[in-house]
């Protein structure tokens, strides 16, 4: 790994006797995008600030780019114009939309020439170009997002610091947002810290990512890794498990390990030793429900338990369905699947699952 | 209504004619008022800005004394200005009593709490989040400063007008530490006294004709600025 831009150490935020922010270590590496994700309250926007040197922490240290930051006037001045921001609001000026954009320029006393070309540039490549002459309050809440994320692209910071910023937009402009900042991410290959709620926005932009709880990192690693392996029952319940089953593994061979599980007993793949206490994890995606007698998921899969439909719910594009097979495992059907099978609660089914989708959680 | 009616007429011809004792006087005001709001925002709209935006012991009271003296009464302020002024008063020996320096001085404490607290609250109705945002983007302290200012530019004309609308009226504290001296301290509202106390409505509904249309004239255009910004 080379050397990260931002480091922080110890960091401790403290308001009024309650701890905001309590993190040993993290960094950012130069050109990724670590998403910071987790429930409302979890010290994410705080982290962010910290490492975004807009609030200075109780105690702990910042490092940019190996130097400690103090926190005193001109020099955090200097490194603070490295970075740019935007927030979920879009926080304009009253001033058009140009202007805005040009902002964080002139704040850095650039060439006019300079901010000229940069602003033309940005608000063409944030599709708002058309709108250069307009008065920011006239704009749209998405229209307002673009001008806020060409003012911060503008400055050509070293670190983009993202607080939320769709999470105020309604659902078809916050995904042509998205996409448009996935492209910009990527050509960029700008140093980003994403905060947000919503996983998939984490999932689709997110190089790193972080679990924030009760003020702590509890798991920071991949994409594939947070989302496929959680370290803890929280996590795992805010990544999507859906399926989270107390077990206990009875036998082992090859690799393979065996789980007594209310009544049933699965196959899994992991570590863990025999007569080990277990958290059985299964996200609902890689649960497949078939017919009774029916065996055509693919042949390596390894578990099929039979069971009852208890419940199902419509969502967008597919059914959320419970079963009970013994234990309640929750998963997802497409539409056209469900009516194939015609599911209805109390409908016998049989579910589907790898051994290897099976994640385990040690206790 | 006769009477109205021919100080009406008087009055028109007073002002059209331009009377050099109604000019000067009109003058003077505008001089002396101008002066004091000029004043008032140059101290006020600094302190009401560091009041709005730090926070410190003492803020609370601070803020509730400021908006007390936002409905300062002018007798009291230029009781107290008289005072000081005083031949035998702690500042005497600068023989300010009975002067236009004196009035302007007296109109700066009046002012001086409208512009302050109106300030404030312009201040205050900005979105909290805009400091960090533009913090942000790489501002120093002064050009945080400078670009809420523009922000909060229209509410901060008002603080503006109230300040000017509030002493260019006055009449009590103009009075007192002014005395109403012919050709020295007679401003428009202090001569309006004066000439209605004597029977001469002709003048006093002159000079008050002026005084309503500098009120006028100084609103309006500060209102016409006001909207502009907001329609554009």
């Amino acid at each position: 790994m080379s050397e990260p831009v931002l480091e922080g150490t110890d960091l401790r935020v403290i308001y009024a006797d309650q701890v905001a922010l309590d993190v040993s270590r993290v960094t950012v590496q130069p050109g990724e995008v670590l998403a910071l994700i987790g429930p409302n309250g979890a010290g994410k926007s705080t982290l962010l600030r910290v490492l975004g040197l807009l609030e200075r922490p109780t105690s702990g240290s910042v490092q940019f780019r190996r130097a400690p930051v103090s926190w005193a006037g001109r020099d955090l001045l200097a490194i603070r114009r490295h970075f740019a921001s935007v927030f979920q609001e879009s926080l304009l000026c009253d001033a058009t939309v140009e202007d805005n954009a040009a902002l964080g320029l002139r704040l850095r006393r650039r060439p006019a020439d300079e901010i000229q070309t940069q602003v033309r540039v940005w608000l063409e490549r944030l599709g708002v170009a058309h709108l250069a002459g307009r008065r920011a309050r006239t704009l749209s809440g998405g229209e307002a997002q673009r001008v806020s994320l060409a003012r911060a692209f503008a400055v050509r910071p070293d670190v983009l610091l993202l607080d939320e910023p769709f999470a105020a937009l309604d659902p078809p402009t916050r995904e042509e947002l998205l996409t448009l900042l996935q492209g910009l991410l990527r050509e960029e290959k700008c140093t980003t810290i994403f905060v947000t709620h919503d996983r998939e926005e984490a999932l689709r932009l997110g190089d790193r990512i972080a679990v924030m709880m009760d003020a702590r990192i509890c798991q920071i690693g991949t994409p594939r890794g947070v989302f496929g392996r959680p370290t803890s029952e929280e996590v795992a319940r805010f990544v999507g498990v859906e399926t989270i089953l107390d077990g206990r593994v009875v036998g082992e061979r090859e690799g393979l390990l065996s789980v007594q599980i209310n009544g049933a007993k699965i196959e899994a793949l992991g570590k863990a030793a025999v007569g080990e206490r277990v958290l059985v994890c299964l996200r609902p995606e890689d649960i497949v429900i078939g017919q009774r007698g029916e065996r055509s998921a693919g042949q390596s899969a390894r578990n099929h338990l039979e069971g009852r439909v208890e419940e199902a719910t419509r969502l967008e594009a597919q059914y959320r369905v419970q079963v009970d097979c013994g234990p309640q495992v929750v998963a997802l059907v497409t539409k056209q699947s469900f009516e194939e099978l015609r599911l209805a609660p109390g409908s016998p089914v049989i579910v589907t699952f790898k051994a290897s989708a099976v994640h385990l959680i040690r206790r | 209504m006769e009477l109205i009616w021919q100080g009406l007429k008087e009055a028109v011809r007073l002002i059209a004619s331009g009377d050099p004792e109604v000019l000067r006087i009109t003058r003077l005001s505008l001089q002396i008022s101008g002066g004091a709001t000029l004043l008032s925002l140059l101290a006020g709209i600094p302190a009401g800005v560091v009041i709005a935006l730090t926070r410190f012991p003492g803020r609370g009271l601070l803020i509730a004394l400021v908006n007390t003296g936002m409905g300062l009464p002018p007798v009291v302020v230029g009781l107290f200005v008289s005072i000081f002024l005083w031949r035998s008063g702690p500042l005497g020996l600068l023989e300010l009593l009975y002067t236009p320096t004196a009035i302007v001085i007296a109109q700066f404490v009046i002012a001086a709490p409208i512009v302050i607290g109106l300030t404030i609250a312009a201040m205050q109705q900005l979105n909290p989040r805009l400091r960090l945002q533009l913090l942000a983007l790489g501002a120093s302290r002064w050009q945080l400063l400078w670009l809420l200012m523009r922000e909060a530019r229209l509410p901060l004309l008002a603080a503006v007008m109230a300040g000017f609308g509030g002493v260019i009226s006055e009449v009590g504290a103009s009075m007192m530490v002014g005395g109403n001296l012919l050709g020295q301290t007679r401003v428009l509202t202090t001569a309006t006294v004066l000439e209605t106390g004597k029977g001469n409505f002709d003048v006093a509904i002159a000079l008050s004709l002026i005084l309503l249309l500098l009120v006028f004239g100084v609103n309006y255009l500060l209102t016409w600025i006001q909207q502009r910004g907001r329609a554009s």
